[in-house]
């Protein structure tokens, strides 16, 4: 909790509702006749219009990214580090718009909401959203916010997904694309991960097939779970060996086959339960979803280079060096293919320790880098 | 900018595909993109170098050319240009094959371990040269694989290159009588422009 605000902060900032009545037609085929998202803004929007950036979240992620909701708020929003006044998003230069996406569960209309044509919670009956369906469904919010072009789309992993999307999708309305720690689509191994967190859930007695709330129960062993999985492909190797080691609680082995003893199931165990008070069952189930379906190119016969050439957009493709779950390679395939399409693109590979996760970390390159390709886009 | 650079920049035609490695502070693309309309990449490695690149717009990807241009299409760039680089290479042999495929032409400085200078020095001392020009000890040095314009050619003709054009100058850049008669010997940086076996007519207009 800040006692006081710092002065890189963009401070107390409150959500906003933007409340859609026109029908969202859907890649399952399934359309929204009625939804809301939910969304932030820091910084001005100023006269021409020309500098609004969007933030695309991550597969947890949601639309406070960054500041404090209140001074009792234990922690900024999720990427404080990269957003605020002398921060690589600098909020004295860009209008940064961070939403909710929908199918989310921190306000957005999702799973966990009441579907108006029924008056039931929607639960696992919610359809399926695609990459595609969210970017749509941001392009209305750019609408109503009176913003035609983007600056700038910035997202990490599931939201550098967003990112590249945009291009494809709304080429005149993106002037540049940060993808970070992202891929082209997933690979197998990466939808195995996915559908044993899936498996975790599914499974678990108090899901009821996805109707828990009417059943007053909450899937909260199997959220646990996934996150439990989910959290081991964040970090990397050295970092989880640099955090915990072989650390245990106690000095001695207790030859105990059911309880904690080493300080990193401890540690699992702690973010997987903290995870399964906070989030949605079946809005964890959609967004590993819409991970697994994330492939531009397959429309083009798995051209990348094709698929991307339609893009107007400059890119910045940022990498880790010890993120496995979405290697420095995945990366490089996407500028492969936007060096092959004659994009404007630069590509940083961070050396970083921390895995996926670092793109959520301050590491001083990665600043640097960040800072740089933000400061020069002009507005 | 560099002296060798400003040669370069003349003899890159407007509008051309240019891949730099080793493209540094991105000096030679920034003033190719604004005098001759020329688009393409700068291949880094160094972080603070990367960062200057994109501070001014040039496009530059991290890339360390000691493990192959693999990533790119043959004859996709007009222009594969590499500058007082080879000499630092790992596989000097096997990335000249690379420029030579991905590039129609292909534009290579590199300082001359035979210039006088050199020779004197291991000829009189009887110790590996060090200068103001080539400051470092044989054993902590970044330049792991000189050569004399001599060798380069050598690997050229043995790879199948066409030299088109090689200009032996000065550490300012000149190019005095002396370098133009005896360039192995009184020239103290090669700027070379070749081409791969493959594409012997094609012409670039200088």
């Amino acid at each position: 909790m800040p006692t006081v605000i710092p002065e890189d902060s963009v401070g107390l900032v409150s959500p906003q509702v933007a409340q859609f009545a026109e029908p969202l037609a859907l890649a399952c085929g399934r359309s929204l006749s009625h939804y809301e998202l939910v969304y932030e803004t820091y910084g001005e929007l100023n006269a021409e219009r020309s500098n609004a950036v969007l933030i695309c979240h991550a597969l947890s992620g949601h639309h406070h990214a960054a500041g404090y909701h209140s001074m009792d708020e234990r922690k900024p929003g999720w990427w404080d580090s990269c957003i605020g006044p002398g921060k690589p998003i600098d909020t004295r230069k860009f209008f940064v718009v961070s939403l909710n996406n929908l199918g989310g569960c921190n306000g957005s209309t999702g799973p966990a909401s009441r579907n108006p044509q029924t008056g039931r919670v929607y639960g696992s009956d919610f359809p399926v959203v695609t990459v595609e369906d969210w970017v749509n469904s941001q392009a209305l919010l750019a609408d109503r916010l009176g913003i035609s072009q983007w600056a700038a789309v910035i997202g990490g992993s599931l939201g550098g997904m967003q990112a590249l999307q945009w291009t494809i999708s709304y080429p005149e309305r993106v002037r540049h694309c940060l993808c970070i720690a992202s891929a082209p689509k997933l690979s197998a191994q990466n939808i195995a991960f996915n559908e044993v967190a899936r498996q975790a859930i599914l499974t678990d007695p108090d899901y009821h097939g996805g109707h828990f709330q009417e059943q007053g129960t909450l899937p909260k062993r199997g959220l646990m779970l996934a996150r439990m999985v989910g959290h081991i492909t964040y970090l990397s190797d050295d970092a989880m060996g640099e955090k915990f080691g072989r650390e245990r609680k106690s000095e001695k082995p207790n030859f105990d086959l059911h309880n904690v003893e080493f300080q990193v199931e401890s540690y699992l165990r702690y973010q997987g339960e903290e995870f399964s008070g906070r989030f949605d069952a079946n809005t964890y189930l959609l967004m590993t979803k819409a991970l697994d379906y994330f492939d531009p190119a397959a429309s083009q016969g798995g051209d990348l280079a094709k698929t991307l050439s339609v893009a107007k957009a400059d890119f910045c493709v940022m990498s880790f060096t010890t993120d496995w779950r979405f290697s420095p390679a995945r990366s490089r395939e996407i500028v492969d293919a936007l060096m092959a399409a004659k994009k404007n693109v630069s590509y940083l590979e961070i050396e970083a320790a921390q895995g996926h996760d670092a793109f959520l970390i301050p590491i001083p390159r990665y600043l640097q880098g960040f800072s740089a390709y933000m400061n020069r886009i002009k507005v | 900018m560099r002296a060798d650079l400003e040669i370069i920049h003349e003899w890159i035609p407007s509008g051309s595909r240019v891949l730099d490695l080793g493209c540094g502070d991105g000096d030679l693309l920034a003033s190719l993109a604004e005098h001759k309309q020329v688009s393409g990449y700068g291949l880094e490695i160094d972080p603070d170098k990367i960062t200057a690149c994109i501070a001014r717009g040039v496009n530059v990807i991290e890339q360390n050319i000691d493990q192959g241009l693999g990533n790119f299409a043959s004859n996709s760039f007009d222009v594969v240009v590499m500058t007082q680089s080879l000499q630092a290479l790992q596989y000097p042999d096997k990335v000249l094959a690379e420029m030579l495929r991905v590039g129609k032409t292909c534009i290579i400085t590199f300082p001359n371990f035979g210039h006088w200078r050199c020779r004197w020095y291991l000829t009189t001392k009887g110790r590996m040269p060090v200068s103001d020009f080539l400051p470092y000890t044989w054993y902590n040095t970044p330049n792991i694989h000189f050569c004399t314009f001599a060798d380069f050619e050598r690997l050229c003709h043995a790879q199948g290159a066409r030299i088109e054009e090689g200009l032996a100058v000065d550490r300012e850049h000149r190019h005095s009588l002396g370098s133009r008669l005896w360039p192995n010997l009184m020239g103290e940086i090669g700027i070379y422009r070749i081409s791969g076996a493959g594409l012997a007519e094609h012409r670039v207009a200088v």
